[in-house]
C-alpha cells in the first residue's frame, strides 16, 4: 500500500465512521465527495480497504497487493488476441467506477474462459441435434455452434468490425467505438457466421454479469467484490431473526468456502 | 428385447408430488409398488451446502437434461416447430422428487369457480360469453368434493398459512402458522387495503415451525434463507418428496425405487395397459416391468408423450377437433406473471433474505369474485408480492430508459439493488382448440424417438386479461408510494420460453371420453387400469399456482387405484354423456 492511499484510506475511515448510517447513492457520493480519483491502475489494496471498511466489513484483506492485477491462466481461449478483445468487451458492460472494480479487476474474463471450457460452454446439457433452421431470424437459440464457438465466432467478427471501420483491432480502439460496435452487435445490425449477432452479444453480457456476481469459487466476483458493491451477504445459514428488521441489514459477506460443510 | 421383469401390484413413473403421493398411499395400503425416475437418487444430504446461485439457478443443475429429450415449439399449425435447445429457454425438474423439489413452496386451492368454470360463466354471464374456439369445460368434479383432497395433501407437506378472507369453506386450518409478515410484505398489504381489497399471507411449503406430518415424516423449521426456488433445500424445511411421501413409501417396505430408470413406453394390449418399458441409464439395459395397474405421474409433458408414442387413447387433432390425448394445453408463459414494478429512491428493503413462497396476495380480482360482465375478457387472476431472496445474477432491475449494460447500468442496477419492489398479475389461462399437444415429424430424442411438439399461441383474451392484470398491480404500486413505477408490456406473442414449469392439460379429466382422457380418479376411458396423474390432468389452468391442486389430485388417484384393486377392476366412474 502506497503511503498516499494509506492516508486516503485512513481519512476515509474517520469520515466513514460519521457516516455510519449512509448506505446506497449516500455512500457513492461519499466516495466521490473525497475527491478520490478511481481511474488507472487499481490497486487491491485500494478497494480491498476502501470499499470493505465503508460496508463495516473485515479489515482490508492483506493478501492483495498492487502486483496482484488478476492475472491468471487459460485454458478455453488459444488466440491471447481473442482473449484481449473479451477483456476490453466486459469491462466496457461492467466497467469500473465510483461503486468499485469493473470485470477485468473481478476476474470475469477469466470467469468465462473456465466456463466455456466446461459443460455450458459445450452446450452439455441442451439439445443439439439438426436441423438447424431459422439462425439469423429468432430470438430462441438454433445455432449449430456451442456456446464455446459462438463467443470465439463473435469475439472475431467485432475484432473484424474494428479492423475494417478504425484500422485497429478492437481492445486498440477507443471506449465509445467499443461501445459502438457492442451496441450494433446487441441489436442483430453485425453480420456474424454461424449465429446472429443479437445472441452472441445476449451470451457475453448474460456470460459477465454471472462473471462479477457467480461465488468467487468459478474464478471471478475477486475477493467478492461484485457482492460487496451491491451489499450481498453471499451464502448464509439463516435470515430468520434478521427478516423482520424494518432497517436494511448489513452483513459481511461469505462465501461458499465459507459455508459448505 | 427388453428384459421381462416378474409382475408387480403397480408401477409408478415419476416421483414428484403425483407419483410419490401414489406411491406412499399404495405401498401403505399394502400393494408393491415399483417407481421408475429417469434421474438421480437425492436426499437432503444432495443438497446441504448447495447455496450457489451460478450452479443451480443459472446452470439448472437439477433440470431436466435436454440432450436426452427436449420439446419442439410454434405457435400454429403453418409453422414448422423448433426444438428448444437450452436450458435457458426449458425448465422442467429432474431427479428423485421431480419439479417437486425446486418449486417455490406458494400453495393455493384453486377457487369453487375453476372447477365448473364454464357452468359458473353460464350462469354468470349467459352462454353467449363462452367464446367461440374455446374448449372450455367442468372439470367433472366440485370445489366440495375436491376439498378433502386439498386437506389431506395439505397434511402431509405442513402447509403454513393463513386463511384466505375470500377463501372457500375449508374443513381444517393449515396445519402451520403463516410465514413472517415483512416490512416489503406489510407495505403491500397496507396499499391493497386502501384501494378495498383482502391481502393475506400467501401459504407456504416452506414450513414455519419444526412438523410431523400424519404418516410420521419430519418437516424442519425454514430459516429465510433465500435458496429455495430452483434449489433443493439445504435444511429439509420445504416440502417436497424427498422429505415426505418418499421416505413414507419406503418405509412400509412394499416400495422399490428405481432411478436412472427412463420411461419410453407402456405396453397396451388394447383394452389394459399391461407394464411399462424402460431404459437403464447407467447400463443401457432396456426393461419391461409388467403391473396389474400402471401410473403415470411423471411431469405433464412426460404424461401426454408417453400415451401418445404408446398409442393409447386418440390423439387430438385439431382440423377434426376430435381425439383426447394433447388437448387442452394450457400455460403460464410470458403473457402471465406481468405487472408493475416499483423503485424506491429513498427506502432499502432486505431483500436478499427471504423464501420461495414468503409473499403476500388477495383473491378480490380471481375469477371466483370478479365481475366479468363488462370486460373484455373472461375470469380474473391473483395479485402478487414475492420475497424470494433475490441473488445478485439474476436480479438487476432497473428503470425502463436505462441501457442494458455499461456505465449507467452498473450504476442503477447497484442502486436498485435493494431498491425495488415487484407486484404482479396470475390470470387464468383458458383452454383453445388451436393449443395443443402432439408428436414432432422432424426432431428426435436420444434414443431415436419423436420429440414432443407444442403448438401455442395467444388470444385477446390473454392479452386483454393481462393489460387489466397490469393496471391493477399498478394502481398498488402506486400505494405503495414508489418513486419510478414502470408497467410491463404485453408481448403479441408466445416467446417459446418453457421458464416456469406451469404448464397443463394433453390428458384432461372430464365426465365425456369424446372431450376427456381420464374420468376424475383420472383413470383412463380407454384403460381401465392406466392412470394418468398431474397437471396434465388440468382441463385449464386456474388463476393461482398449480401445486397444491396436484398434490390433491394424486391423494384422489390413489384413492381410487386403491379401490380399483380393491374390487377387482372396472371403471370406477361411467362416462356421463
Amino acid at each position: 500500500m502506497t503511503e498516499k492511499n494509506t492516508n486516503q484510506a485512513s481519512d476515509m475511515k474517520k469520515k466513514q465512521d460519521a457516516q455510519q448510517e449512509v448506505d446506497g447513492l449516500g455512500r457513492r457520493k461519499f466516495i466521490k465527495n473525497t475527491g478520490l480519483v478511481l481511474g488507472g491502475v487499481i490497486g487491491g489494496s485500494l478497494f480491498g480497504g476502501l470499499i470493505t471498511n465503508n460496508l463495516k466489513s473485515e479489515p482490508a484483506s492483506t493478501d492483495t497487493n498492487e502486483e496482484n492485477d488478476g492475472k491468471d491462466a487459460r485454458i478455453f481461449f488459444n488466440r491471447k488476441e481473442d482473449f484481449d478483445v473479451l477483456k476490453a468487451a466486459v469491462e466496457r458492460i461492467y466497467p469500473e467506477d465510483d461503486n468499485g472494480p469493473g470485470a477485468i479487476w473481478l476476474g470475469v474474463p477469466y470467469f468465462i474462459d473456465r466456463q466455456l471450457a466446461g459443460e455450458f460452454g459445450q452446450n452439455g446439457k441442451d439439445y443439439m441435434q439438426g436441423p438447424f433452421k431459422d439462425i439469423h431470424n429468432t430470438e430462441r437459440y438454433q445455432s449449430r455452434l456451442n456456446r464455446g464457438d459462438m463467443m470465439l465466432e463473435g469475439l472475431r467478427a467485432m475484432n473484424q468490425v474494428s479492423l475494417k471501420k478504425h484500422d485497429k483491432r478492437f481492445h486498440e480502439i477507443e471506449g465509445e467505438q467499443q461501445d459502438e460496435i457492442l451496441k450494433a452487435f446487441e441489436e442483430g445490425k453485425e453480420k456474424m457466421r454461424g449465429a446472429s449477432s443479437k445472441s452472441f452479444f445476449q451470451l457475453l453480457r448474460q456470460m459477465t454479469i454471472e462473471g462479477a456476481y457467480a461465488d468467487p469459487l468459478y474464478g471471478g466476483n475477486r475477493d467478492m467484490m461484485g457482492w460487496k458493491m451491491r451489499e450481498f451477504p453471499g451464502p448464509r445459514p439463516a435470515y430468520i431473526n434478521d427478516i423482520e428488521s424494518e432497517e436494511f441489514v448489513k452483513q459481511d459477506p461469505i462465501s461458499l468456502k465459507d459455508y459448505q460443510p | 428385447m427388453p428384459k421381462k421383469l416378474e409382475k408387480v401390484d403397480v408401477v409408478v413413473v415419476g416421483t414428484g408430488w403425483s407419483g410419490g403421493v401414489v406411491s406412499a398411499e399404495l405401498a401403505k395400503a399394502g400393494y408393491k409398488v415399483v417407481a421408475l425416475e429417469r434421474g438421480e437418487e437425492k436426499s437432503t444430504n444432495d443438497y446441504i451446502g448447495a447455496k450457489d446461485e451460478l450452479r443451480y439457478m443459472s446452470r439448472k443443475y437439477i433440470m431436466q437434461d435436454l440432450s436426452i429429450e427436449t420439446i419442439t415449439s410454434r405457435t400454429s399449425m403453418d409453422e414448422t416447430a423448433l426444438p428448444v435447445r437450452t436450458q435457458d429457454e426449458m425448465m422442467v425438474g429432474n431427479h428423485l422428487g421431480g419439479s417437486s423439489v425446486h418449486w417455490a413452496g406458494a400453495t393455493y386451492r384453486y377457487n369453487p369457480f375453476e372447477f365448473e368454470i364454464r357452468s359458473e360463466i353460464e350462469k354468470r354471464y349467459g352462454k353467449d360469453r363462452i367464446p367461440e374456439g374455446s374448449l372450455l369445460r367442468d372439470w367433472g368434479i366440485s370445489y366440495d368434493e375436491f376439498e378433502k383432497y386439498y386437506d389431506r395433501w395439505e397434511k402431509t407437506a405442513g402447509i403454513s398459512g393463513e386463511e384466505d378472507p375470500l377463501g372457500a369453506k375449508r374443513s381444517s386450518p393449515y396445519p402451520n402458522p403463516p410465514t413472517v409478515e415483512t416490512p416489503n410484505l406489510r407495505l403491500f398489504k397496507e396499499a391493497a387495503k386502501e384501494l378495498g381489497y383482502h391481502p393475506f399471507q400467501i401459504s407456504s411449503a416452506n414450513v414455519t415451525q419444526t412438523y410431523e406430518n400424519p404418516d410420521g415424516e419430519v418437516i424442519n423449521q425454514c430459516q429465510y434463507c433465500s435458496y429455495c426456488t430452483h434449489y433443493g433445500c439445504d435444511f429439509g424445511a420445504k416440502s417436497d418428496p424427498i422429505v415426505t411421501v418418499i421416505p413414507t413409501a419406503q418405509k412400509t417396505g412394499n416400495f422399490e425405487l428405481r432411478t436412472h430408470a427412463y420411461a419410453r413406453r407402456v405396453t397396451y394390449d388394447g383394452k389394459k395397459a399391461t407394464g411399462v418399458i424402460y431404459v437403464d441409464m447407467i447400463t443401457g439395459q432396456e426393461y419391461e416391468q409388467p403391473a396389474d395397474v400402471v401410473v403415470l405421474g411423471a411431469f405433464t409433458l412426460a404424461n401426454t408423450r408417453l400415451l401418445l408414442m404408446s398409442g393409447i387413447g386418440e390423439p387430438y387433432n385439431p382440423k377434426t377437433k376430435k381425439g383426447v390425448i394433447g388437448r387442452n394445453f394450457t400455460g403460464q408463459f410470458n403473457i402471465t406473471f406481468l405487472g408493475a414494478r416499483g423503485f424506491f429512491n429513498d427506502k432499502k428493503f432486505n431483500l436478499h433474505m427471504g423464501g420461495g413462497a414468503l409473499g403476500a396476495t388477495f383473491s378480490d380480482l380471481t375469477g371466483e369474485h370478479i365481475d366479468n360482465s363488462e370486460t373484455d375478457f373472461l375470469h380474473g387472476g391473483g395479485v402478487e408480492i414475492r420475497q424470494y431472496g433475490d441473488a445478485p445474477i439474476n436480479n438487476n432491475p432497473v428503470p425502463k430508459g436505462t441501457p442494458s449494460w455499461g456505465k449507467e447500468w452498473k450504476e442503477k442496477s447497484l442502486f436498485y439493488a435493494n431498491r425495488s419492489l415487484n407486484v404482479w398479475f396470475t390470470p387464468g389461462v383458458l383452454p383453445w382448440w388451436h393449443n395443443y399437444l402432439d408428436l414432432d415429424p422432424t426432431y428426435k430424442d436420444a434414443f431415436g424417438d419423436p420429440l414432443l411438439r407444442v403448438t401455442n399461441k395467444y388470444t385477446d383474451q390473454d392479452r386483454n386479461i393481462a393489460k387489466f392484470g397490469i393496471e391493477k398491480c399498478k394502481e398498488v404500486m402506486e400505494k405503495m408510494g414508489a418513486d419510478i413505477i414502470d408497467v410491463d408490456e404485453v408481448p403479441e406473442e408466445f416467446d417459446h420460453v418453457y421458464n416456469g414449469a406451469h404448464y397443463a392439460g394433453g390428458v384432461t379429466m372430464g365426465t365425456d371420453p369424446e372431450t376427456s382422457a381420464v374420468n376424475t380418479y383420472l383413470q383412463m376411458w380407454d384403460a381401465e387400469n392406466l392412470f394418468v396423474v398431474g397437471a396434465s390432468a388440468m382441463p385449464h389452468f386456474g388463476d393461482r399456482h398449480p401445486t397444491a391442486t396436484v398434490g390433491a389430485l394424486a391423494y384422489r388417484a390413489a384413492e381410487g387405484i386403491e379401490k380399483y384393486l380393491k374390487e377387482g377392476g372396472g371403471l370406477l366412474l361411467k362416462p356421463e354423456k
